[in-house]
């Protein structure tokens, strides 16, 4: 199993990284050692084994339907790159 | 006041109730040691306003004659994966430098709320991802101990810089998070004691997701019974966080007995990898002496899939970061790079090309290939059908014995650039560490013993899901029959 350049160029888009492409090479070989070390797990007999979702037993609470937080439009803004008239700003979306 | 620095957490408790010192002059004595302790690097933010406020708290209440809170005035360092309210929290990253929550992990608010002052932010390998602190943006942390020729070690990671802070004495005790060993390694590097309760113990809300099914934060401290005091203030159910156990928070210190009668030790024969140095093999065959000696029955047992442990994390973790890392789009919070002309996707990859460094780089992309359209069967369900295995394994190894004994890490701390080229090298830092991670299980690092450089080895307990109790005890008689007194020679 190998990763070819192609792959890299893929999965970084679906990542949303930009990867240079003097980076690509090098990173599809670390991503094919890394792979070709954990098929390894190919050897495990897995048939009929659950997977894992938790790992200790823990009941999903319910709660009661109502606002606990709120009002605090500075406090959400306070950390954005970009905020114009209370709302984040981004680059135009809509061409 | 040098001297104040140098005592436990507990000793500091006690001589601030008995008088022997305010708690201004134990929070001054500590940012002095966190200035003059600089080249270690162990700080990303000093706050040491915020320690002198809880001290003078503290000392006010101690005229009053008012009764103490639990950790009133204690000087301790917060790992900078916790969100601290109004003081810059980046989880080693640059893709947030700058961020500055509007709100307090759960934790963290714990902690205050006890009475203890914060010193600082502790440097971190990014976003958590590491084995030795050397992936910070904030730069390497280094151990306060030497190597033979004196050259600069690794604290550990990837709570490296608590753990050279608390080994240092640049705070009383830290908090620390483990996803697959980053409290337990770092400890063993520096000869300090760490403990990962077990999921869902300590509330995960405020703290930065790394890979949420496996995130605990824990204590790290110089001592078994200072973990026990932090652990019994920083556990204890919180709504906020839907993994939360709503379960009692036993006295811990209450539980360091030292006695282990009655106790069953189980020796995991497969955590014998090749490659042990010796003089690790021989200290895990001593502590299990120094068990037996404190009335444990000593056992083999097996844990067949110990060595997929791994590669199952390996899957398991970066999937999770993956999606986790998402949220760092440069909209809401953090670094944004947006090219001029560019659009909302060429924002997005801009911003995370230049925020994350290559190690978390690298994690993103093996997460994201392996949940991809086509292999997400091939990957992540299989690692999580081989993590249900390594769980049965732990379940049936707890009908012949009580606690598990094993090695923190299969080696010493070593220098820094010597594992950096080869990750997988890397990776293997956590082999001991990473089953008690997929299982869930509380566990935890006791400094047992030097290598034969005069470094710091340490010997791991794993206990039952919820049974910090009987891993901190067993811990305690491993701590007493060591009598690990060892010191980093001061450098810095």
């Amino acid at each position: 199993m190998s990763v070819d350049a192609d792959t890299v160029r893929k999965i970084a888009h679906l990542a949303r990284i930009k990867m240079p492409e003097e980076r690509v090479e090098p990173m599809a070989s670390e991503l094919s050692n890394i792979l070709d070390w954990v098929e390894q797990l190919g050897e495990v007999d897995t048939d009929g084994v659950e997977p894992l979702s938790t790992v200790i037993a823990n009941q999903l609470r319910w709660r009661e339907d109502k606002v606990t937080d709120g009002d605090v439009q500075d406090k959400v803004l306070a950390n954005a790159p970009k905020a114009m008239h209370g709302f984040f700003a981004v680059p135009k979306v809509i061409e | 006041m040098s001297e104040l620095t140098g005592l436990s957490l507990a000793e500091m408790r006690a001589g601030l109730k008995a008088k022997q010192f305010s708690a201004a002059e134990l929070a001054a004595a500590h940012n002095s040691a966190v200035e003059a302790g600089r080249e270690l690097n162990a700080y990303t933010v000093e706050t040491p306003e915020l320690a002198l406020a809880a001290a003078e708290a503290a000392d006010r209440a101690i005229a009053g004659g008012e009764e103490l809170k639990p950790l009133a005035g204690i000087p301790l360092g917060i790992k900078d994966l916790f969100c601290t309210e109004g003081v810059e929290s980046t989880a080693g990253s640059n893709i947030l430098r700058g961020f500055h929550p509007q709100y307090e992990s759960t934790v963290s608010a714990k902690l205050k709320a006890a009475g203890a002052g914060m010193l600082g932010k502790l440097n971190m390998d990014e976003f958590a991802m590491g084995s030795s602190n050397e992936t910070s943006a904030w730069g390497n942390v280094v151990n306060p101990w030497r190597g033979k020729g004196n050259e600069a070690l690794v604290p550990g990671g990837s709570s490296g810089g608590s753990s050279s802070a608390v080994a240092a004495k640049l705070c009383a005790g830290a908090t620390g998070t483990d996803t697959g060993g980053s409290i337990r390694q770092p400890a063993a590097f520096t000869g300090i004691c760490g403990i990962k309760p077990t999921y869902g113990r300590c509330s995960r809300w405020g703290i930065v997701s790394f890979a949420s099914s496996l995130d605990q934060a824990g204590p790290m401290a110089r001592t078994v019974t200072d973990c026990a005091i932090l652990l019994g203030e920083m556990a204890g159910f919180d709504p906020k966080d839907s993994t939360s156990l709503d379960l009692p928070v036993p006295d811990f210190e209450a539980a360091l007995t030292g006695d282990l009668q009655g106790k069953r030790v189980g020796i995991p024969k497969e955590y014998t990898i090749e490659g042990i140095p010796a003089e690790i093999a021989d200290l895990w065959s001593r502590g299990a002496e120094m068990l037996k000696d404190a009335g444990a029955e000593i056992v083999e047992v097996s844990l067949p899939h110990t060595k997929y442990a791994l590669p199952t994390y390996y899957i398991i973790a970066p999937a999770e970061a993956s999606s986790n890392l998402a949220r760092y789009d440069g909209v809401r919070y953090g670094l944004r790079e947006a090219p001029e002309g560019g659009n909302l996707i060429d924002m997005y990859e801009a911003t995370r090309s230049a925020g994350f460094g290559d190690e978390v780089k690298r994690r993103i992309m093996i997460g994201t290939y392996v949940l991809s359209a086509g292999y997400y069967d091939a990957y992540y369900l299989k690692a999580q059908k081989v993590r249900t295995l390594i769980q049965r394994d732990f379940d049936n190894a707890w009908a012949d014995c009580d606690l598990l004994l094993a090695p923190t890490a299969p080696s010493a701390a070593f220098a820094a650039g010597d594992k950096l080229d080869d990750p997988i090298a890397m990776y293997l830092n956590d082999v001991f560490c990473v089953p008690a991670s997929l299982a869930g299980l509380p566990a935890m690092s006791v400094p047992a013993g030097l290598n034969a450089d005069g470094l710091p080895l340490g010997l791991q307990l794993i206990g039952k899901a919820l049974d910090e109790e009987g891993v901190l005890n067993a811990g305690f008689a491993l701590e007493r029959a060591a009598g690990f007194a060892a010191q980093p020679e001061k450098w810095w």
